[in-house]
């Protein structure tokens, strides 16, 4: 996969979390994932057309969300509720927006679906192209969570 | 230069997350007198019925979206010339200038801090 698409939601991704929720995640080293689990316990998912084709998901350990939607909304928020799924697929949005703008600076119009939320243990990503998919794992104080993108180019 | 933060600001979202980030964001930057609507009707309905001084709107909500809303808030002299600031989630150039022509105020990009949202209200109020 074209590391150009994957860099738009590297920085959407630091950008949303610090501006919104004040928090700071530092990105790992990325890898292949070429099964359908998800890497998290609550995950947003949305798809591109366009130059750039694909889909991109958003899969929180519980804890790391937990504290993301409380800094967010200004309340303590101790269970995966409403205003979680609600605010994942905020997040999502947000976040394809910004990698959007990007991948629109480098030539690369897509449009994007409305974001879909999923949450339950062992739960499982379907990516639009169907995968393999790149991961980005990323760290938090409060515990870790991944972007997990699958593009490609039409 | 000196806002007075006890203005009624309405807040208009679909999702009723958004509307409680948001509300944080303004009580962040010191406003604590914000009413909600979820849609353009329902927000339409509160406009009829109180006082506004400042209208904070998504542009993507189902039934009447935010730029039906603010040529709804145009048309009608009652609300015609409320301070309308526009949220959205991409700054696409098309969108802004539909929201331009239909009379926005100014718009912001989905993230933003409170110190953004504030500088905004800030540059709205200031030109009125």
């Amino acid at each position: 996969m074209d590391a150009r698409f994957i860099n738009p939601f590297l920085q959407g991704t630091i950008s949303v979390l610090k501006t919104m929720a004040f928090i700071e995640p530092k990105p790992g080293k990325p890898y292949l994932k070429k099964d359908a689990l998800a890497r998290g316990d609550v995950s947003g998912i949305i798809g591109f057309t366009g130059a750039v084709n694909g889909s991109m998901a958003l899969s929180f350990s519980e804890k790391s969300i937990l504290k993301i939607v409380s800094n967010m909304l200004g309340e303590e928020i101790n269970e995966v509720n409403g205003d979680i799924t609600d605010a994942v697929g905020e997040i999502t949005n947000m976040i394809s927006g910004v990698a959007r703008k990007e991948l629109e600076s480098i030539g690369l119009n897509v449009s994007a679906a409305i974001p879909t939320v999923v949450s339950g243990k062992g739960h499982s990503i379907k990516h639009i192209l169907g995968g393999p998919s790149i991961v980005i794992p990323f760290e938090t104080v409060d515990g870790p969570f991944v972007v997990d993108v699958c593009m490609g180019g039409t | 230069m000196d806002i007075d933060k006890n203005i009624k600001i309405l807040v208009v979202d679909d999702f009723s997350t958004m509307r409680k980030i948001i509300k944080n964001l303004l009580k962040q930057a010191g406003y604590k007198n914000i009413v909600e609507a979820e849609d353009g009707g329902a927000a339409l309905k509160v406009l009829k019925s109180e006082k506004v001084d400042f209208i904070i709107s998504d542009w993507n909500m189902p039934n009447m979206n935010g730029l039906e809303f603010l040529k709804a808030v145009r048309a009608d002299s009652e609300s015609s010339g409320l301070p309308f600031l526009m949220v959205t989630a991409e700054g696409l150039q098309e969108n802004v200038v539909a929201a331009v022509k239909a009379g926005v105020s100014n718009y912001i990009v989905k993230p933003f801090t409170a110190e953004v949202l504030d500088e905004k209200i800030e540059k709205i109020i200031a030109k009125l």
